[in-house]
């Protein structure tokens, strides 16, 4: 049931919330240095399968396999190094450390990989160049704009040089300009990297720098691809 | 666009021949279909009949005789008038889309399937045209989003659409 050279793969996914199902049968797939957009109405369970996908939450049955290991079977301890050390994620609002510099949030993730400090930050210097806010580098979150604040998280996920990315509304609170600025340098780097995306959006303009989308209501995924 | 409004603003900067006039167009503004020949001197003898060019010269040098073109002062003013004017926002392709739902209906089909087939080809197109930002240079960007915009404002009637089809069955094939 896994497509053929998919990196990471769900197949029929449940999960539900009380007597409210949030995942009610998805799959999903996506190849290495691939970007998929995940779209659908608000509410019908994008958020719900890419915490699924990322191993965040855990859904009540179905499969999810990382590079062929399957998910299910990991220790918790297992799936937080994974997650530590393959993922990187950027959500609707930076989620960035207040207390840290810029420049310290971005090597924080590899800081937690072990990565000594002075690398850790010469290397966080490097993409913030690549994203165009290494002026910002020794400024805290809250002294930035949301645009910069947004470009310092993608330099963080894609700093600690993850496999996959997950972006839950990267752009949902960006105007335009910038909104287009983040969504052209995610995926430009990620090309370039060879970093899978799991786009979550309900912008068309910004799904349209996917490869491909995958469209969930309520709770199914339909992957017109794989579509079975 | 107005093929003659266009060619007529060009000649604001001074004469020129047809064929500067062609090139010049398909340079600026000839992205998706260049203009033919033809098209520019069946424009040109309008203009020209409407007294907003005049005919600035004539050259033979052996070939074919050349005739330069120049605006007048109706040519300028006519310009200017469609440079104010708004153009007529056309609900032309939504028109289609309903005809096409609601036909859907009336046969027994499945309208979401018109719709999803309609969004997976607007978000094509806007995937070609995002790709074609990338690569371009700031007039590409501008003319590319442009399109993207109106494609994105028919996604979200596609969506909402969509989202009313059950209501709509009950008015259109109850
Ligand atoms: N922690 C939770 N507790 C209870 N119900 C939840 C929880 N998270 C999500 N749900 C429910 O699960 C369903 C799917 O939610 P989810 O957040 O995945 O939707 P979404 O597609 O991301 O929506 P949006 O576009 O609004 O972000 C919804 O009905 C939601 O109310
Ligand atoms: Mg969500």
């Amino acid at each position: 049931m896994i497509p053929a050279g998919s990196l990471l793969a769900a197949h029929d996914l449940r999960k539900a919330y009380g007597p409210t199902p949030a995942l009610d049968g998805a799959s999903f797939s996506v190849h290495p240095g691939e970007v998929v957009a995940v779209m659908g109405p608000s509410g019908s369970g994008k958020s719900t399968l890419l915490h699924c996908l990322a191993g965040i939450i855990t859904p009540d049955s179905g499969s999810i396999t990382y590079a062929g290991r399957e998910l299910s079977t990991m220790s918790d301890a297992e799936r937080s190094a994974l997650r530590r050390s393959e993922f990187g994620f950027v959500f609707q609002f930076g989620q960035l450390v207040p207390e840290l510099t810029c420049v310290e949030n971005v090597a924080l993730p590899m800081r937690l990989n072990g990565t000594r400090r002075k690398a850790a930050e010469r290397i966080a210097l490097e993409w913030m160049e690549r994203l165009e806010v290494d002026d910002i580098g020794a400024k805290r979150p809250g002294e930035v704009s949301g645009g910069q604040g947004q470009r310092v998280a993608v330099a963080r996920a894609l700093a600690a040089s993850p496999k996959v990315i997950f972006a839950d509304e990267p752009t949902g609170a960006l105007d335009s300009l910038n909104g287009e600025r983040v969504m052209q340098l995610l995926t430009d780097a990620a090309r370039s990297s060879n970093v899978a995306v799991v786009l979550v959006t309900h912008e068309a303009r910004v799904a349209a720098y996917s490869d491909r989308d995958v469209t969930v209501r309520d709770g199914r995924a339909r992957d017109l691809e794989h579509a079975v | 666009m107005s093929i003659g409004h266009t060619l007529l603003g060009l000649l604001e900067s001074g004469p020129r021949h047809g064929y500067d006039l062609k090139r010049t167009f398909d340079e600026k503004f000839g992205h998706d279909r260049p203009l033919h020949y033809g098209q520019v001197y069946s424009t040109m003898s309008r203009l020209l009949k409407n007294g907003l060019v005049e005919v600035d010269g004539v050259e033979t040098d052996g070939g074919p005789e050349r005739k330069r073109y120049a605006i007048t002062d109706a040519g300028i003013t006519d310009v200017a008038t469609w440079l104010t004017q708004p153009e007529k926002p056309e609900p032309y392709l939504q028109s289609t889309l309903y005809t096409k739902v609601v036909l859907a209906m009336l046969t027994g089909r499945s309208a979401a399937d018109v719709l999803d087939a309609q969004r997976s080809e607007h978000l094509r197109m806007m995937r070609i045209l995002t790709d074609r930002k990338r690569r371009g240079d700031l007039a590409d960007q501008l003319i590319c989003d442009h399109a993207l915009f109106h494609l994105e404002a028919d996604l979200r009637w596609l969506e909402l659409t969509a989202a009313r089809l059950g209501q709509l069955a009950k008015v259109v094939a109850p």
